[in-house]
C-alpha cells in the first residue's frame, strides 16, 4: 500500500516535470555596452535588427548575426535620425533607437529558440507575425509524454531508482534542449563556404593529423585549400579531398571520425588565410611514406611530424 | 543418436558458413566491380574528351572568322574542365601526372580568357593562332597516347584496381601497362611545356609572382628567437624550437614554435628583414568578454605596432569567442585590395591569436595609382540600374586576367542581397561582380 503511494507520487512529480516548460528565455532586455559592428553575433545584434526591424528599417530575418543587411538598415536609420554614418552601433546610435522602438526580448528569444518564422514590425499584433515551423506542438507537450511511458516501464522492479532514472531522462531533454546553442538562428562563413564545406574539411584534418600541434592541423587545412586553387588538382573542396590516392584517412575510413572543435577552428583559419605551409601542395610522414617519388618534391617546411613540399 | 544430432548440427553450422562466405564474397565483388566501373568511365570519359578537343581545335584552327571562334572556345575550355576532372577521379596522385593537368589546365585558361573577349574589336593575334596550332598538335599526340593504353586496356582487360594496388606497392609498378602509357603522356607534356614559355598561356596567375615586399638585412637565428619571444610574450627563449625552411620554399623563413601546458605557438618569420608573415597562437578560448569592436581595436593597434602602416578594416567576424578581421592596404584613399593582412583575436581578454601577412608581403609595393578618367557619376552608369549603391571607393584589385586595375568599387543592393561591383575607373568595363554573403543558417541549431 505504502509503496503504492509512493510510485503514485513518483508519478505525478515527473508528469508534473514533464509538462514544464522547458525553454525558459534569459532576460535580455536591454543592450549591453558594447558598439556593436558588422561580423558580430548575438543577443545585442538579435537585439538591434528586433528594434530596426519594430520602426520597419531591417527588413530581413531576426537572426543575430550582423551581416550587410543589418548594415544597410542601421546605416539608413543613422541617415534619418541624423546621427553619424557608421554603421557602428554605439552609444547615441543606441540611445536613439530604443527611444524610437519597443523590444519584448522574451518573445523574441522564444521564437529563435523555437526555430519559428517570425518577424517584429510594430503596429502589428505579434501573435500574427510567427509562425511555427514543426506544427504547434512545443517542446513541452513532447518532453511530457516521453517522460510518462518510461517511468511506466520501470516503477514496478525499480521504485526509488526509477525517480532518479526518468528524472536523469528529464535533464537530458533539457540537454539536448540547450547543447546546440541555438541562440542565434545564422551564423558567420567566410565568403564563398559553408557551414558543411568547413565541417567536411574539419573531417578531413582530423582523420590526417588529429595527433599534430596546432600549426600542423592549419597546414593540413591549407593544403587542401591550396590544391584547390592549384591547377593540376580538382577544383573544389570535396574533389580535393576524395581524390583517390590523395589522402590515407579517406583511404582507410578515418575521414568519419567526428572531428573535434580544434579540427574545425584550423579549418576556418586555413579559409581565412593562415597558411603555414608557404604554399604547399603535398606532404607526407617521412617515417610511413613509401613512395620515393614524394622525397624528390622540393621540400618548404617541417611542421610536427609532416614534411609539406612543393 | 547424439552422435546424428551433433554431424547433423555440424553439416547445418559448415553449410551456413559456407553460404554466408559465399555472401559476403559475393558483395566484396559487387563493391569491387562498381569502384572498377567508376574508374573505366573516367578513364574512357577522359579519352574521348581528349580526342574530342583536339577535333574542337582543328576547327577552331580551321574556322575563316577570327570573330566568330567564341562558342568554339568556350566548347574547349568546357572540355578542359571536364578531362580535369575525369582525371582527378583516377588514383593517379603518386603518379607524377601533373604536368598534363597543368597543360589541361594552361589550355583552359588560354581558350577561356580568348573566349570572354571581344573578339569583333580584338580578333585573336597571330602569336595567339600560332600558340593554338602549337596547342593542336600537342593535344593530338597526347590523344594518339592514351588511345593506345585504352586499347591495350581493353585488349589484354586490364584494371585499374590492379593499378591501384600496383601503385601502392611501388615496387612492381615497373611492368603495368596503364601506369606505363601514363608517364609516357607525361614525358611528353614534359617537352611541350618547355615549347609553351614564349606563348601567352603561361604564368599568369597572380598568385605565381615573387615576394614584392621584403627588405631589409639578413637576421640571425638569435634575433629570431628574440623577436618571437616578445610575439609569443614569454621570458626565456631557452623553449622556443627553430627550423629553417627547405629549398622548396618561395622565401627563406625561420619557423619558431613553442609550446607549454596550456599555450602553444608558431610563427614563421622571414630571414631577410625579419618580417612575420604566420602566426598562430593555440590555446584554450575562454567566455567572450570583449566585443567585435573591442577586438578590433586591439587588432588595428597590434598591426600599427608591427609598422603596418595606413591599413584599413574591410571586413570582422565572429566565430564563437573569436573575432577574425581583415585589414587592407589604403594608398592615398585608394583601397588596395591584393595587400590584405588578417588577425585573429580572443575575446575572453584581447590577446592576438593570429596573424598573417603573406598576401601583404607577397603583393605590397609602391603603386603609381593614375587619375580615373571616369567620374563616379560616370562609372555609375555601367552599374546595373536595378542595383541600389549604397557605398562607393577606389579601389585596385587584380582582375580575371591577373592584371592590377583601378576600378570604382560599388557596394549595393539588388533584392536581398549585398554585391561588391568593381567598375574599371578608366574605361567602364564590369572587372567583377561578387555577391556577399558571409553568413548562413545556423543548421546545426534546426
Amino acid at each position: 500500500m505504502r509503496i503504492k503511494k509512493y510510485i503514485f507520487i513518483i508519478i505525478i512529480c515527473l508528469v508534473a516535470i514533464g509538462l514544464q516548460e522547458t525553454y525558459n528565455p534569459k532576460e535580455v532586455d536591454a543592450f549591453t555596452n558594447q558598439i556593436i559592428q558588422r561580423g558580430s553575433v548575438g543577443d545585442d545584434v538579435i537585439e538591434l535588427q528586433a528594434r530596426l526591424q519594430y520602426i520597419g528599417y531591417y527588413k530581413g530575418k531576426i537572426d543575430g548575426v550582423f551581416g550587410w543587411g543589418t548594415y544597410w538598415s542601421l546605416r539608413n536609420f543613422q541617415k534619418d535620425f541624423g546621427l553619424d554614418i557608421d554603421g557602428l552601433a554605439g552609444l547615441k546610435t543606441r540611445q536613439k533607437l530604443v527611444d524610437a522602438s519597443k523590444f519584448d526580448g522574451k518573445w523574441v528569444h522564444t521564437q529563435i529558440a523555437q526555430g519559428n518564422d517570425f518577424t517584429y514590425y510594430g503596429g502589428t499584433p505579434l501573435s500574427q507575425q510567427t509562425k511555427s515551423k514543426k506544427g504547434t506542438s512545443g517542446k513541452s507537450g513532447t518532453g511530457g509524454s516521453k517522460a510518462a511511458p518510461q517511468q511506466g516501464t520501470q516503477q514496478g522492479s525499480q521504485g526509488q531508482g526509477a525517480q532518479n532514472q526518468g528524472g536523469q531522462s528529464q535533464n537530458t531533454d533539457n540537454n539536448t534542449a540547450a547543447t546546440p546553442e541555438r541562440n542565434t538562428a545564422a551564423v558567420n562563413v567566410p565568403q564563398g563556404f559553408s557551414q558543411n564545406d568547413i565541417e567536411l574539411m574539419a573531417n578531413a584534418v582530423y582523420g590526417e593529423s588529429r595527433g599534430e600541434p596546432y600549426e600542423g592541423q592549419v597546414a593540413v587545412a591549407a593544403v587542401i585549400l591550396n590544391r584547390v586553387e592549384s591547377s593540376s588538382f580538382p577544383n573544389t573542396v570535396a574533389g580535393v579531398i576524395f581524390e583517390p590516392r590523395a589522402f590515407t584517412a579517406v583511404a582507410d575510413g578515418q575521414i568519419w571520425l567526428t572531428p573535434n572543435e580544434k579540427a574545425k577552428e584550423a579549418v576556418l583559419d586555413a579559409i581565412n588565410g593562415w597558411d603555414p605551409t608557404g604554399n604547399a601542395i603535398y606532404y607526407f610522414n617521412p617515417d610511413t611514406a613509401t613512395s620515393s617519388w614524394i622525397w624528390g618534391r622540393p621540400q618548404i617546411k617541417r611542421i610536427g611530424k609532416h614534411i609539406f613540399c612543393k | 543418436m547424439m552422435r546424428w544430432i551433433a554431424i547433423v548440427a555440424l553439416a547445418i553450422g559448415v553449410a551456413g558458413t559456407a553460404a554466408w562466405g559465399y555472401k559476403e564474397h559475393q558483395e566484396k565483388n559487387a563493391i569491387l566491380i562498381q569502384a572498377e566501373n567508376t574508374y573505366q568511365r573516367a578513364f574512357h570519359e577522359l579519352t574521348y574528351n581528349i580526342d574530342l578537343m583536339h577535333d574542337k581545335i582543328g576547327t577552331a584552327i580551321a574556322m575563316n572568322s577570327r570573330e566568330r571562334l567564341s562558342p568554339q572556345l568556350a566548347e574547349i575550355w568546357r572540355l578542359t574542365s571536364d578531362s580535369l576532372s575525369n582525371v582527378g577521379q583516377l588514383p593517379l596522385t603518386l603518379l607524377p601526372f601533373n604536368k598534363t593537368e597543368e597543360f589541361l589546365s594552361n589550355i583552359g585558361e588560354f581558350t577561356y580568357r580568348t573566349a570572354i573577349r571581344d573578339l569583333k574589336k580584338d580578333p585573336l593575334s597571330d602569336k595567339e593562332l600560332e600558340t593554338l596550332e602549337n596547342l593542336y598538335t600537342q593535344a593530338g599526340e597526347i590523344k594518339d597516347e592514351l588511345r593506345q593504353v585504352q586499347h591495350t586496356a581493353m585488349e589484354n582487360n586490364l584494371r585499374w584496381m590492379d593499378v591501384q594496388l600496383a601503385l601502392a606497392t611501388e615496387d612492381e609498378q615497373a611492368d603495368n601497362t596503364i601506369i606505363d602509357g601514363f608517364k609516357t603522356v607525361e614525358k611528353k607534356i614534359e617537352g611541350f611545356s618547355e615549347g609553351n614559355v614564349d606563348s601567352s598561356i603561361s604564368g599568369t596567375s597572380s598568385e605565381d609572382h615573387q615576394y614584392e615586399n621584403i627588405d631589409g638585412k639578413e637576421i640571425s637565428e638569435e634575433k629570431a628567437l628574440e623577436y618571437s619571444k616578445g610575439i609569443f610574450n614569454i621570458k626565456q627563449t631557452q623553449d622556443l624550437r627553430i627550423t629553417g625552411t627547405g629549398d622548396g620554399a618561395d622565401i627563406p623563413l625561420y619557423s619558431i614554435s613553442y609550446e607549454d601546458e596550456n599555450k602553444s605557438a608558431y610563427l614563421d618569420l622571414t630571414q631577410k628583414g625579419g618580417h612575420p608573415i604566420t602566426l598562430l597562437v593555440d590555446r584554450p578560448v575562454n567566455n567572450k568578454t570583449i566585443s567585435l569592436n573591442e577586438g578590433y581595436k586591439k587588432a588595428e593597434e597590434y598591426i600599427q605596432k608591427h609598422d603596418f602602416e595606413n591599413m584599413e578594416l574591410l571586413n570582422s567576424s565572429e566565430y564563437g569567442n573569436i573575432g577574425i578581421y581583415t585589414f587592407i592596404y589604403n594608398q592615398n584613399g585608394v583601397r588596395v585590395f591584393a595587400d590584405a593582412i588578417e588577425v585573429k583575436v580572443a575575446l575572453d581578454n584581447g590577446d592576438i591569436l593570429g596573424l598573417t601577412a603573406n598576401n601583404y608581403f607577397l603583393n605590397h609595393h609602391k603603386r603609381d595609382i593614375p587619375e580615373p578618367t571616369l567620374s563616379s557619376k560616370e562609372a555609375r552608369d555601367f552599374v546595373n540600374p536595378s542595383v541600389g549603391i549604397q557605398e562607393e571607393f577606389l579601389a585596385v584589385i587584380t582582375n580575371d586576367l591577373g592584371e592590377e586595375v583601378l576600378t570604382y568599387e560599388f557596394l549595393g543592393i539588388l533584392g536581398d542581397d549585398t554585391y561588391r561591383i568593381f567598375i574599371n575607373a578608366m574605361d567602364g568595363t564590369e572587372e567583377k561582380v561578387e555577391k556577399l554573403n558571409g553568413k548562413e543558417i545556423n543548421y546545426a541549431g534546426i
